[in-house]
């Protein structure tokens, strides 16, 4: 049986990995290939490398690092940030990224859903939603959740999918960084909508906080989060069996 | 040297830098000359059937890799490129494949019961079938990666390996030293590194 996938997320800037990190037994905690290799160890099973570089410098740098990355830890690499045409996912896959996970970029460009997924394959191709409640209404935000787009988010998703995503990433600007719970209404209306992988992002404070999600929205596939993994709340192995105690079925690594 | 057949299908930079980590001498290459010479060739791939067996007929590497197989070379196919070694494929149409195993590539779609996600994306438990020389270095049970919508069906005598997604699927086949994994070794962590560890060892150390 498919096990419920657990997914750190680590935005990076100009080479390392921004917000505070807490472990103990990393030489350099702010390094992302450090970071990825602990992670990896820990049980992670894949990673997102989110790049929120601005630079064309930052840029160059990220991909180097994601080629360090691809080079030494053998779980699949999805990279977000500043994708916004093909060429942006020749860049990030030629370094050793598995997936490209796009928003704003899928918000400025329609057609880049479709092409990137008739070039590489729809597995390939992740659409990510930063989504906030607006008068009742799920709606898509863009630029980091700073501007509404005035978009209905379960329709937006669905034509996504139509177009070739092969997973979606819902992100709920409501529930981020309260930490009290991932978003149940609107993950599952997601998933009412769409019959592609649904991965939960935004709320996670506690390893119960998962236990919640799989148990109320089966249909999701894996649980996204940062802070909780970063600041050492929660780690991967502790979060591994208390899913594992309650039924929900997960890899476990040696 | 372990040839890694390149036809402009997928991206190669993990697989090339797996098989380094253990301690395989590896080569990216689409040329029919080091394909000749290598003692051990992989198929990789991800994207369409048709596209990918399209560019492997344009440069008669098809012929080749076939030629080679059924002299005894040793072939991993991995995803579309475990895929390719069967008979045909209807994805999109109908297509044929390199026929290396018997057996033909069918859609998940409107064959899973209930409403599971498709693709099949994520970590998935290997139920081994015999007992496989490319996995004896794993248990049965252990969790590889899979990102598949279709999956190689009617090839029951070539089964090495399992997997269950709302039916039981193909997760691995062989005939003789041809082999194909429909996960991702490379992406497999610990596990898929011990599965292409086995692959590359020479038949003394094995």
């Amino acid at each position: 049986m498919i096990t419920k996938r657990i997914i750190p997320c680590l935005d990076v800037r100009d080479g390392r990995v921004v917000k505070g990190v807490n472990f103990e037994g990393l030489r350099d905690v702010s390094s992302p290939v450090e970071l990825g290799e602990f992670y990896s160890r820990c049980g992670a099973d894949e990673l997102v490398f989110y790049d929120i570089t601005a630079s064309s410098d930052g840029r160059r740098i990220f991909t180097d690092i994601l080629k360090e990355v691809a080079s030494r830890i053998f779980i699949p690499l999805t990279v977000g940030g500043g994708i916004r045409s093909i060429e942006d996912f020749d860049r990030v896959l030629k370094c050793g990224a598995d997936k490209v996970s796009v928003n704003s970029g899928a918000i400025q460009n329609p057609d880049l859903i479709s092409q990137a997924a008739e070039k590489y394959g729809s597995q390939c191709v992740v659409i990510s939603a930063d989504i906030k409640r607006v008068n009742g209404e799920y709606r898509v935000f863009a630029r980091g959740g700073r501007d509404d787009t005035g978009k209905e988010a379960i329709g937006w998703i669905r034509q996504c999918v139509e177009n070739g995503a092969g997973e979606v990433v819902v992100n709920s600007i409501d529930t981020d960084g309260v930490k009290q719970g991932f978003d149940l209404s609107m993950l599952r209306a997601v998933c009412d909508a769409v019959n592609v992988p649904v991965i939960a992002s935004g709320g996670a404070g506690s390893a119960q906080d998962f236990v919640t999600l799989f148990e109320a929205v089966p249909e999701v596939s894996a649980g996204l989060a940062a802070s909780i993994f970063h600041f050492g709340e929660v780690s991967i192995a502790d979060l591994k069996q208390l899913l594992s105690q309650n039924n929900i079925n997960v890899r476990y690594t040696k | 040297m372990i040839a890694i057949i390149d036809y402009g299908v997928g991206n190669l930079f993990s697989l090339s830098s797996s098989l380094k980590a253990v301690g395989a001498d590896c080569a990216v290459t689409s040329s029919p000359e080091v394909i000749r010479q290598a003692e051990k060739l992989i198929l990789p791939g991800v994207g369409a059937f048709g596209d990918a067996a399209e560019k492997l007929k344009k440069n008669g590497l098809d012929r080749l890799i076939k030629q080679e197989a059924e002299n005894g070379k040793p072939l991993l196919g991995i995803c579309l490129g475990m895929q390719l070694l069967f008979q045909k494929s209807y994805e999109f149409g109908e297509y044929e494949g390199l026929g290396l195993i018997e057996g033909e590539v069918v859609p998940m779609q409107g064959r899973l019961p209930g409403r599971l996600p498709i693709p099949h994306i994520g970590w998935n438990a290997l139920e081994l079938v015999g007992n496989p020389s490319l996995f004896r270095h794993i248990q049965n049970g252990d969790h590889v990666y899979f990102v598949h919508s279709f999956f190689a069906d009617h090839c029951e005598k070539n089964l090495i390996a399992a997997t269950e997604y709302g039916v039981r699927m193909t997760a691995a086949a062989a005939r003789g030293s041809i082999v194909g994994c429909q996960f991702h070794p490379e992406k497999s962590g610990k596990t898929g590194l011990a599965i292409l560890r086995a692959f590359c060892e020479t038949e003394e150390t094995a």
